[in-house]
């Protein structure tokens, strides 16, 4: 009795002791907030304010409104670039399929299987850098042990792989797809730890296997790995641009570029002084990833609520 | 009212100290002297080191603080520092490349120093480093450019250097009958057919036309120019040029000629090093310069020079100035351009050129046979912009000549935009 009447004499807490809860998971936010917005949401503004500008990145920037965007659409280089990033799109994604069954493929149990499976993961683990160089050897057009395996079969694509217009981009896009099979294959690996063995069972009894099984059982429980498989796949697609810088340079005569290159040669390079023609370029780049950011973000949010 | 006078007399007398100071060298300087290089391959480390620590033996109250900085990110880095945090030297280019930065107000008028003396014993130089009457910076150093050659090949075939364009094709044409290559060459970084094309229309169009192209006084699409790419298609069309040279830097076009695959080189004189080092001596090396192709007209060079600038926020332009002269003087110019250090030409003209068979013929060649004049290099020449689509559509023209109409047409477009300005 005694105990209850002191609480109630007891001197009014403090705002924040009332409100704790409430307030600590914002007070947590805070700093990653405020970074967020410095490093990433500030300077997409920027960008978007840049590009409205002719400035050399040096002297006095002139406002010339969205005539940036109007050279935007004459531009071949830019045109090039534009199918090329999508081409990466299209056949990045194919990471995913393959990722799928090499896991498969590496999920048993036999001796060494650990080593098996961290000589498939080599490739992420190693710098792009590294996979651009060992890639560039491969395509070499006098001594690439690519070059004298198609011309064993009587094939000789003009000017090697990385000399060939037609060729070059994808022949970076298949160095790229190296590594990211890894990374998808990874993700399914631990997927796979994850798949339900009484519902494999079950399906089992009902007479399921091979590809009925892989596609109405195995499949639909590697939907999370799927889902980061696709993301990350697409964000790397988008954001190529070591291995090109690597690998040719975004040429010959630019037919390898795609737009975070050709941002890069117009804005920061050696002979680029166009930093609102840069900015327009980014912010093009930059819209077409909104289309996949805001996807994600739609699907996680539906996910979310299906939790609840 | 007293004390104001007294402080401007102060600085009066301040300002003429740091004056005398600058202009000679026997007072000694002090404070600071922050230098921001690019010469960071061996060679011109040692060289710029070795100048850092002679000009500190000269003025030891002086404290000088040298930061050497990767040639190629220092390309990209320039424009940060020069608006952040200035050094008080800095390394850069001649020519147009200079020009941003001088439009920028990022480097400083350095006229002065030039006045008197300097201008003649520098002369050959002078123009480089001068936009609208006004110098902004000082050389160090400049090469010529040519036509390297395994002389042992051109002796096994009978040939002999080529001073015509016919006799250039025959030559070209004796190499192939035998299974060689007339030229190497890598484009994979695109400056090496900027130097091809300097050359043809320099002896197609003359001198004179090439600076107007290069200023955007003359359309790319012209009977000049066309003319000059038909030349060049020539050689092209006779398979004159190694395969695949848009997959190779230039280093890496180097074995062709070192194994013999390919007869010769249109390079820069910092070749020489690379290729003794890859084992051809003076019996199997040599140089000609490029031939005559329309007759008559006065040969220009290339010659590119590297230079020393103050950008405009220095803190120590007086320590700068004196810096800056004592770079071109004509004892330190004998010294860090010979066969041990720089191995290429002094820019003064008091100085002695090392007695190395490349150096002195480019030496004379420079001097004596380049009436037309001395042009810098393609991207030096022509704005970055203009060099970087230019040079891509030169490689593009090495490997499809027929979009020669749509390349034109391309650098005509784009010469309106960046010339506009």
């Amino acid at each position: 009795m005694t105990n209850t009447a002191s609480e109630f004499d007891a001197p009014k807490r403090g705002w924040y002791k009332r409100n704790e809860i409430a307030v600590t998971p914002f007070l947590f936010l805070l700093p990653g907030v405020f970074f967020f917005a410095v490093y990433v949401i500030y300077p997409v503004f920027q960008s978007f304010n840049i590009s409205l500008y002719k400035w050399d990145g040096l002297g006095e920037a002139d406002f010339i409104g969205l005539k940036n965007y109007q050279k935007l659409f004459e531009d071949r280089a830019f045109e090039t670039s534009l199918w090329n990033n999508l081409k990466w799109l299209v056949l990045y994604l194919l990471a995913i399929p393959v990722g799928l069954f090499i896991s498969l493929f590496l999920n048993q149990k036999v001796v060494g299987i650990r080593l098996y499976k961290s000589l498939f993961f080599f490739p992420f683990v190693i710098s792009q850098i590294v996979v651009g160089l060992v890639f560039s050897w491969f395509y070499d057009p006098t001594f690439g042990i690519f070059t004298k395996l198609i011309g064993l079969v009587g094939l000789e694509i003009k000017g090697g792989v990385l000399g060939n217009p037609t060729a070059v981009t994808y022949g970076i896009i298949a160095a790229g797809l190296w590594p990211q099979t890894a990374y998808c294959m990874i993700l399914y690996l631990t997927g796979l730890n994850s798949v339900d063995p009484e519902q494999v069972e079950a399906a089992r009894l009902d007479g399921a296997k091979g590809w009925k099984m892989l596609w109405y059982v195995i499949i639909p429980q590697l939907k999370p790995a799927t889902f980061i498989a696709f993301v990350v796949t697409v964000v790397g697609a988008l954001r190529s641009f070591d291995l090109i810088s690597i690998m040719t340079r975004g040429g010959p005569f630019g037919q390898s570029r795609v737009l975070s290159y050709y941002m890069f040669e117009k804005a920061l390079s050696e002979y680029g002084f166009r930093m609102g023609y840069g900015a327009a370029i980014a912010v093009v780049l930059f819209l077409i990833m909104l289309v996949f950011i805001a996807y994600f973000l739609w699907s996680m949010y539906q996910e979310e609520k299906g939790a609840h | 009212m007293h004390s104001i006078i007294k402080t401007s007399f102060a600085a009066i007398v301040a300002a003429g100290i740091t004056a005398t100071a600058a202009h000679a060298d026997a007072h000694a300087l002090s404070g600071d002297l922050v230098i921001f290089s690019d010469m960071s391959n061996p060679a011109p480390r040692a060289v710029m080191e070795g100048m850092v620590e002679r000009f500190g033996k000269m003025h030891p109250d002086l404290n000088i603080e040298l930061t050497v900085i990767d040639r190629e990110a220092y390309k990209t880095q320039i424009r940060n520092f020069l608006t952040a945090d200035a050094p008080d030297v800095a390394n850069w280019y001649a020519a147009n490349r200079m020009l941003p930065y001088v439009n920028a107000g990022l480097f400083e008028d350095v006229s002065d120093i030039w006045e008197g003396e300097m201008s003649t014993e520098l002369a050959s130089t002078k123009g480089a480093m001068t936009i609208d009457g006004k110098q902004y910076g000082v050389p160090y150093t400049y090469y010529q450019w040519g036509v390297y050659y395994r002389k042992d090949l051109m002796e096994q075939y009978g040939l002999s250097e080529p001073t015509t364009w016919a006799e250039e094709k025959a030559n070209c044409q004796t190499y192939l009958d035998n299974g060689i290559k007339c030229y190497t060459i890598g484009t994979k970084f695109l400056w090496t057919a900027g130097g091809w094309f300097d050359y043809l229309n320099m002896r197609t169009n003359g001198y004179d036309y090439h600076a107007a192209l290069t200023n955007g006084e003359a359309a790319w699409d012209s009977a000049e120019t066309r003319a000059t790419f038909a030349n060049w298609r020539e050689l092209i069309d006779m398979g004159a040029f190694i395969d695949n040279h848009q997959t190779y830097s230039w280093q890496e076009a180097m074995p062709f000629m070192v194994n013999g695959e390919a007869a010769s080189y249109l390079m820069g004189n910092f070749a020489v090093a690379a290729f003794r080092e890859g084992g051809l001596d003076d019996s199997k090396l040599d140089f000609y310069q490029f031939p005559e192709i329309t007759a008559g007209i006065a040969k220009g060079e290339d010659a590119p020079t590297d230079t020393f600038h103050i950008p405009s926020g220095a803190t120590n332009k007086a320590n700068a100035k004196a810096f800056l002269e004592f770079v071109v003087s004509a004892d330190n110019q004998t010294l860090i351009n010979n066969g041990e250090n720089l191995g290429q030409l002094p820019v003064n003209a008091l100085s002695a050129v090392d007695d190395d068979k490349f150096l002195n013929e480019g030496f004379d060649m420079l001097s004596n046979k380049a009436p037309g004049g001395i042009a810098q290099f393609f991207d030096r020449d022509a704005p970055a912009e203009m060099a970087a689509v230019a040079m891509e559509g030169f490689q593009e023209f090495m490997l499809f000549p027929d979009n020669l109409d749509d390349i034109l047409a391309r650098l005509d477009a784009a010469a309106v935009d960046i010339y506009a300005e």
